[in-house]
């Protein structure tokens, strides 16, 4: 066993690579991990890969399903390696566990791979691999879902590699038993096959001997030339579930005895609760209790619709937290102002940066887009229960598991081991889940300890979820640029408010010999957050704006002068000739309709967009047609690829035509659907994707498509009319002609 | 009150107020989770049930209005094997999050008793649900696969 131990290890060595000098699978983890997410007759062989007697190999995913198809592409990797038969392959969701965290990625995986770089793994995990140097054991108490990261992360840097390791198990018990070398072995249809003989192994014989031995940090992974289920249309695993009404969400979760809550928040935000009259629901039925916190009311009664129609009836009378005067109005001054208060300090520059700029001729144009909303349809809501003896437990969507579970004990004022949580498939996130973005989870836990050894499911109505999200911020960008002989830009200067911190995402692709970025803080009461695509879903926008402008003022057709800036991109001039392509740019269009072009990379993926638009004589505006061309390196699973890039642009365009949230007198003023409008099955346009494989690493794909819709879109309005929106959402404007 | 009920074939007594959402009954006293809550104003479609053949939004329906009535849910049209449209929609691989789809399921079922080969327009027209994710194109070609009359793997005779 000892000897076989070496050659596992040895073998990694002879390749060249690094090996973590710190125990992949300490032996301590492997009878917690049994215990904690193992059934009789399984046992883990490495982190997230247990293999049971019957062959069944079971993907224990630390993620949560919020519809991206994550649970396949990851099981798809993992089958890849370890050579399984599709047909026995699960995924489990992993317990909210410090085993199956964030940190155990990092610290086992990725701080050993040679090919990871600040580029290609997420911002949220860069602090912990990169400040890590020679303290291997940095660990994160993260589980985080987002930053496109499940694939290209989780599945490159981890899922992949214990997949490996445990095909290199399963043939290291193979060969002791028939004294053979490894190198006479393969897997193939969960079985390991002895190549001389022909004689094979079921993977369930061998897996209790092979969990004996230690997984290689580095093992052997199969060239891409050698996949057989990577890069496949697998079906998903989890959308039989979805048609017939059988999977649990959250709000789905039933508990013994449970109640229900309704929540009235402070409209205005930061206002406090100074006094709740609960005689006037008295005498409605079912109301178990009033619960007053600092900034809330909670009705907990029986049923939800009994809680909902007495917090309906309530008037609670709130604080302003002298936030009565805040607006949309007043929120865009401020940014001007702040963008007008110079110098502004430019916090990143290429070339001479702002100096270039001197004594030329500039172009000058701001653009902003508004507060959103992430309207995820399944509104917000947690289902908690505190026992007076001093546990608390938990269901819920949330997109950390393991963070979620450790902010629930902390509201409870409990240790994290008195905590439970049942991380529950969310109807949809977007970034409302993320860490940070806590507050159903923080009013569900308040209402279960005011009502202790009761389970109590809160439910935000859809009036609460869209007036007390954390919004995708309101940003305002000032561009300056110069330019050269052949109208292209020689300086590039970009100023943008911020509400927390500089974006790299400001940063352009294009060629632009001297290049300056200046962030402004703006503070204000509104609680802002991330939003599918996060920084790009605005930065998109402005910089693929500015450039069409550009392009248009030097007399230049926008495709060609984007070329002419990408002469150094093979990969982003690929996808351009792509996308125009397909979308047939320069051919002849019907009379009023006109294309638009624009390109945004973000996640490791590049993804191009043609919007082709009609505007009507009355300024009526359809977009016929959006095609999509993006490269992400490589796709897992093609088909659930496309479809995040779809979705992304129904997703991105619901943004762009009339998504808005305005602030009045402090609070929001969008209530439901009918006033926070979101594109509908009438309104989508016909959606073409154009996959591009490179050898590029892993790009992601749940936010990737977003941030190109909204200028290509506007960009082509501009071509069909003459207009240019350089302000979110479309529906603002007016887009007849001379208007 | 004591409400009888036809829910999915079967007799249910409910005791509840005359105005109880049918929405929540199904939900909270049926247990009958796949209808889903998304707005409450009738506005999003994810509660959509069938009254009668008919769609409904049981959000905005009180419980009395249905008292006669023949009411199917998600969990009823798939009662016996995949229907053809839920059978269409794994085959196209419609769902992401999948929470709105039980009620997009529904709506896209009775416009296509009635009317089985519509077109894009009347499609638009008549299933007004919102999809967060955007599986609008998704849907568009499953329908338009069943209006075509292919043959769905998966789906009972």
């Amino acid at each position: 066993m000892i000897s076989r131990r070496k050659v596992l290890l040895s073998g990694a060595a002879a390749a060249g690579t690094f090996i973590v000098g710190y125990a992949l699978w300490p032996s301590g983890r492997i009878g917690r991990a049994d215990r904690l997410a193992a059934k009789p007759g399984e046992r883990f062989l490495a982190y997230w890969i247990k293999i049971a007697d019957d062959d069944i190999v079971t993907v224990v995913i630390p993620h949560c399903d919020m519809g991206t198809g994550i649970f396949t592409a990851l099981l798809q990797m993992a089958a890849e390696e370890l050579g399984a038969d599709w047909d026995k392959t699960r995924a489990e969701t992993a317990p909210p566990d410090p085993l199956f965290a964030n940190g155990a990625l990092v610290e086992g995986f990725a701080l050993g791979q040679a090919s990871m770089t600040r580029d290609s793994i997420p911002a949220f995990l860069q602090g912990s691999v990169f400040a890590a140097g020679n303290r291997l054991a940095q660990f994160m108490d993260i589980q985080v879902t987002g930053g496109s990261s499940a694939v290209r992360t989780t599945g490159v840097y981890g899922v992949r590699i214990a997949a490996a390791a445990a095909r290199e198990m399963l043939i290291a018990a193979a060969a002791d038993r028939l004294k053979a070398p490894l190198d006479a072995f393969y897997t193939e249809g969960s079985q390991v096959i002895h190549k001389p003989s022909g004689q094979r192994f079921r993977f369930g014989e061998l897996a209790a001997a092979a969990a004996r031995y230690r997984p290689s940090s580095h093992p052997a992974l199969k060239p891409r030339s050698e996949y057989t289920l990577v890069g496949r249309d697998i079906p998903r695993i989890d959308i039989p579930a979805k048609v017939n009404g059988a999977t649990q969400y959250g709000i789905d979760v039933q508990v013994p005895g449970m109640q229900y809550a309704a929540i009235k928040i402070s409209p205005i935000f930061g206002g406090k609760l100074i006094s709740v009259n609960d005689a006037s629901i008295a005498g409605n039925p079912g109301i178990k209790k009033v619960i007053k916190l600092e900034d809330a009311v909670i009705v907990v009664a029986d049923r939800f619709w009994r809680a909902q129609r007495a917090a309906d009836t309530l008037e609670p009378v709130f604080g302003d937290a002298g936030n009565a005067a805040v607006s949309s109005t007043s929120i865009r001054e401020r940014h001007l102002e702040a963008l007008n208060r110079q110098p502004i300090k430019h916090e990143f520059s290429v070339g001479a940066g702002a100096k270039a700029l001197q004594n030329q001729a500039l172009v000058e144009r701001v653009y902003q887009v508004p507060y959103l909303a992430h309207a995820a349809m399944e509104p917000v809501n947690a289902t908690a229960l505190y026992q007076s003896a001093g546990t608390l437990e938990v269901w819920a969507g949330s997109q950390d598991g393991l963070g979620a579970r450790a902010f629930c004990a902390k509201t409870a004022k409990l240790h994290l081991d008195q905590v439970i949580f049942h991380l529950m498939p969310s109807g949809g996130a977007f970034g409302r889940r993320l860490p940070g973005l806590w507050n159903f989870l923080a009013y569900a836990v308040q209402a279960a300890v005011a009502l202790p050894d009761t389970p109590v499911k809160l439910i935000f109505t859809r009036d609460q979820d869209l007036r007390h999200d954390y919004y995708r911020p309101n940003v305002t960008s000032r561009f300056k640029a110069t330019r050269s002989a052949d109208g292209t830009p020689s300086a590039w200067v970009n100023e943008y408010t911020t509400d927390n911190g500089s974006n790299a995402e400001a940063h352009i692709v294009y060629e632009v010999p001297n290049q300056a970025y200046g962030a402004v803080k703006v503070v204000t009461p509104v609680p802002v957050g991330p939003w599918r695509s996060v920084e790009s879903s605005w930065h998109g926008f402005f910089v693929e704006s500015f450039i069409d402008e550009l392009a248009h003022e030097a007399g230049r057709d926008p495709l060609e002068y984007r070329r002419a800036l990408l002469k150094r991109k093979p990969r982003h001039l690929a996808a351009l000739e792509l996308a125009v392509q397909k979308a047939g740019w320069g051919e002849p269009l019907a009379p009023r309709r006109a294309r638009g072009i624009a390109m945004v990379e973000c996640f490791g993926t590049i993804v191009v967009d043609v919007a082709e638009v009609e505007v009507s004589d009355e300024g009526t505006l359809k977009v016929h047609r959006i095609t999509s061309a993006v490269d992400c390196g490589m796709a897992v699973n093609p088909d659930g690829f496309k479809a995040q890039i779809e979705g992304a642009i129904v997703f991105g365009l619901s943004a762009a035509l009339y998504g808005e949230i305005t602030l009045g007198g402090g609070a929001v003023e969008q209530q439901n659907f009918p006033n926070y409008p979101l594109v509908r099955l009438a309104d989508c346009p016909a959606i073409e994707v154009h996959v591009i494989e490179s050898d590029a690493p892993l790009g992601g794909g749940g936010e990737p498509g977003t941030p190109p819709v909204a200028p290509a879109i506007t960009n082509a309005i501009f071509a069909a009319t003459g207009i240019r929106i350089r302000e979110l959402p479309i529906n603002k404007h007016s887009l007849k002609k001379g208007a | 009150m004591q409400i009888q009920l036809n829910v999915n074939g079967h007799a249910r007594q409910v005791d509840v107020e005359a105005d109880a959402p049918l929405l929540w009954v199904i939900r909270d006293e049926l247990n009958l989770t796949g209808t889903k809550f998304g707005c409450g104003v009738g506005a999003c479609g994810a509660c959509t049930v069938h009254v009668n053949g008919k769609p409904m939004r049981s959000c905005i329906l009180p419980v009395s209005a249905v008292v006669d009535a023949q009411i199917t849910t998600i969990e009823g049209i798939g009662a016996e094997g995949l229907s053809a449209v839920q059978a269409a929609w794994i085959s196209h691989q419609v769902p992401q999050c999948g929470y709105c789809q039980s009620g997009v399921i529904m709506a896209v079922s009775a416009l296509l008793a009635g009317n089985p080969a519509p077109t894009e327009d009347q499609l638009g027209t008549l299933v007004t649900n919102i999809c967060r994710c955007g599986t609008y194109t998704r849907m568009r070609a499953a329908v338009s696969a069943l209006a075509a009359g292919a043959q769905v793997p998966g789906a009972r005779k």
